[in-house]
């Protein structure tokens, strides 16, 4: 309703997917060893490696994610980039050498290359799974998520269509395909995303944003209201009507009214004024008792949904204006932070068997917004509250450095110092993106093109109030973000399956041909779970599953390869123990977790722990076992067997 | 057991001060990330206080981005010289 399907974006779509379809089948010819397969051959240059890091970790949830967040809820959104990006220290201090010194193929190689243990083979290679598919369904559930406004197809098409592009880059051609995958779509995002911001900059600040004079935005009305003696409600526009129970219907005892014009329902947001009450235009999607959907009175195709977001005030240098102008970067966060902008509050409303879900203004002043507090709860905060934000960014700052998919990249380079200098260009490259999506997030807040029913969208429609060869160019990037983060996931995920546990674990003894096809193989099972679990996932948050992936990977992995590299006394025993404590302990808080609980349908006050992210628990308690098992098994050491039977 | 590098690796006797430097440029940086945890978790309305015109937060934001790259540079800076000096 809000966007509509691009020819241009489809076509730009599919050059993109039929390019590296080739390319992949090109690379495919010349790829016929393991070290090929699963490590590019080791020789990939360092700065094509970091660009790919790049392309690699920034998925659909740091583009469309982070962008929509911010746009929703102001500084706490651009807080997740802040952990991501402190995440890729601990990868090139602590870690990025050792692993490329240690390992081979996969993660599971670095933490095993000491010990040649069945247990840390297993449980790593299980480890690597579970976290590659926690990463994998937001990914896929997001391809679904862009392919249905953008090319007009059912969620199930853009899964299917990911999942088989991407299956076929990854049976093709392993790392190698997928590192140029990862390399273009990394360098695409970068030079378009400043194309971008440097368009928001251009354009300025505008109370009315009428996107560079192209669409005029549509302007909320408010309306004034007295109670009469017989309880009704007198209206300044008369051809507005309520309801005889406007004060006790459920509408009513949320704040709300429901006003009926030519036949057509609004819902408007009550406020009590000294002249009576004054009433403010919301946006509602309603499901109705028959079924029918309806949105803000009309149907999907009817367009009166409207695109949000707008400057209330604009304050410069202590005056009110209604627009600015062109801004430097540091003049437009200065700008928002001393004005004043509306955001947007929801509340669903039941009414008999209908849900309405109402969406109504907060203005919100612009230096609340560019500090934390939107959406965590900061300031008065409990100290439930406070445990579940430092929770949180630990497992941010954790997380990424013990993300298989991420560490099997290091591989791909020919020296440490290689492995060292890719780190360094990812860091350069992220922490740009990251700097970027706080102006094209706020960029989006601004200039009235959210859809508020779906945040998720928020880059790509700035893009479009620019023009639709920018919006084409931004969702062909928007599918290449998701297709270049799950053939890394997919390598990742089929180097366990066929490297750690056929070839290692259970000792299949396979020959160099024979783990290239065994890869192959598994990439093409692991593409065909993933499809399925992107389609049955349809409707889950993208970013919650995202925020799992990386509470799991900080527990279970993190621990195990901080400690091998700095603890003599580490045994193999204690280095599975951690995996495995890590693992349960993550996915077992999660489950019981508040958030959960309404997934369940259950009221979050009955779970049985008050905070949502695990990983200050988790993580001190997979360090804790890995110690303790470590010290109860030295005798192993001292005795000679710290390796277990092969 | 098919562990080891992909590639060859040569021997690196400068392994073990960049090992060292890592972990002391580690907590350095860790310490700076804990600060900005700090203030939000005791005190968020000192993120409010403006330096220049802006406020804080975006500062300190920024700055966490920034000094990364910036580390991370005189990192590199560091090891490659280490790595020129013991692997001659």
């Amino acid at each position: 309703m809000i966007y509509a399907q691009s020819p241009l974006a489809i076509g730009l779509f599919s050059c993109f997917v039929l390019f590296v379809v080739g390319l992949s089948f090109y690379l495919g010819r010349r790829t016929t060893s393991a070290s090929g397969y699963y490590a590019a051959g080791g020789n990939i240059h360092w700065f094509t490696n970091g660009i790919a890091f790049a392309g690699d970790y920034l998925s659909a949830a740091s583009f469309l994610g982070i962008c929509g967040m911010i746009a929703t809820a102001g500084y706490d959104g651009w807080m997740y980039a802040v952990g991501y990006l402190a995440g890729w220290m601990v990868a090139l201090f602590l870690v990025a050498e050792p692993m490329k010194r240690l390992g081979k193929f996969t993660f599971t190689d670095a933490l095993d290359s000491k010990f040649n243990s069945k247990s840390i083979q297993l449980m790593a290679a299980i480890s690597t799974l579970v976290v590659s598919v926690f990463y994998l369904i937001p990914q896929m559930v997001g391809a679904g998520t862009l392919v249905t406004p953008l090319l007009g197809l059912p969620h199930a098409a853009g899964v299917v269509i990911v999942g088989v592009v991407v299956t076929i880059i990854v049976a093709t051609a392993g790392m190698a395909s997928t590192t140029y995958v990862q390399f273009m779509k990394g360098g695409l995002l970068l030079i378009f995303s400043t194309i971008l911001v440097i368009a928001v900059l251009n354009r300025g600040l505008s109370t009315t944003p009428d996107q560079g004079g192209t669409k005029p935005y549509h302007d909320f009305v408010t309306l004034q209201a007295t109670v009469a003696d017989d309880g009704s409600l007198q209206l300044s526009d008369p051809s507005f009507v309520a309801t005889a129970d406007w004060k006790t219907s459920t509408f009513g005892e949320a704040s709300f009214v429901k006003l009926s014009k030519d036949g057509v329902d609004s819902i408007w947001k009550m406020t009590e004024v000294a002249t009576g009450l004054e009433l403010e235009e919301t946006l509602y999607k309603a499901e109705l008792a028959g079924g029918a959907v309806v949105y803000n009175g009309g149907t999907a195709e009817d367009g009166k949904f409207f695109a949000v977001g707008h400057m209330k005030e604009i304050i410069v240098n202590g005056e009110t204006v209604t627009q600015t102008g062109a801004l430097g970067p540091f003049a437009f966060l200065q700008t928002v932070q001393n004005s004043n902008i509306v955001l947007w509050g929801s509340k669903i409303i039941k009414d008999g068997e209908s849900s309405y879900t109402v969406y109504y203004q907060k203005p919100t002043l612009g230096s609340k917004i560019l500090r934390p507090g939107m959406k965590f709860k900061v300031d008065n905060a409990t100290a439930s509250e406070k445990f579940n934000f430092i929770s949180l960014m630990l497992a941010l700052f954790c997380g990424t450095a013990a993300l298989p998919h991420i560490l099997i990249r290091y591989y791909t380079v020919p020296s440490q110092a290689a492995a060292r200098k890719s780190t360094i260009v990812a860091i350069a490259a992220i922490g740009f993106f990251y700097l970027l999506t706080l102006f094209m997030g706020i960029g989006a807040m601004t200039n009235g093109v959210i859809n508020i029913m779906d945040n998720n969208m928020s880059a790509p429609l700035l893009a479009l109030s620019f023009g639709v060869v920018l919006f084409a160019i931004i969702s062909s990037i928007a599918f290449a973000t998701v297709l270049g983060t799950v053939a890394g996931l997919i390598v990742a995920a089929s180097g366990a399956v066929a490297h750690d546990l056929m070839d290692n674990f259970l000792g299949m003894n396979m020959t160099d041909k024979g783990k290239v096809m065994a890869g192959k193989l598994a990439a093409c099972v692991v593409g065909g779970i993933a499809i399925y679990l992107g389609i049955v996932f349809e409707g889950m948050n993208v970013s919650f599953l995202v925020g799992w992936a990386f509470a799991l990977a900080a527990s279970a992995n993190l621990p195990a390869i901080l400690m091998l590299l700095f603890w003599d006394k580490t045994t193999a025993r204690g280095v599975a123990s951690s995996i495995g404590v890590g693992l349960v302990s993550a996915m077992g808080l999660i489950l019981i977790s508040p958030d959960m609980y309404i997934r369940y349908g259950l009221l979050p006050t009955d779970a049985p722990i008050s905070f949502n992210s695990p990983a200050l628990i988790s993580i001190p308690l997979s360090f804790l076992t890995l110690v303790i098992v470590s010290l109860l098994t030295q005798k192993d050491v001292n005795r000679g067997h710290a390796t277990e039977a092969a | 057991m098919g562990h080891g590098p992909a590639v060859k690796l040569g021997k690196d006797n400068a392994s073990p001060y960049k090992t060292r430097l890592g972990i002391n440029m580690f907590i350095f940086y860790t310490l700076f990330y804990v600060g900005f945890i700090a203030i939000n978790a005791v005190k968020p309305s000192l993120f409010e206080m403006t330096f220049g015109g802006l406020n804080l937060a975006v500062i300190y934001g920024i700055g966490l981005i920034v000094f990364a790259f910036i580390l991370a540079l005189i990192y590199n800076s560091l090891c490659t010289k280490a790595e020129l000096r013991m692997n001659k």
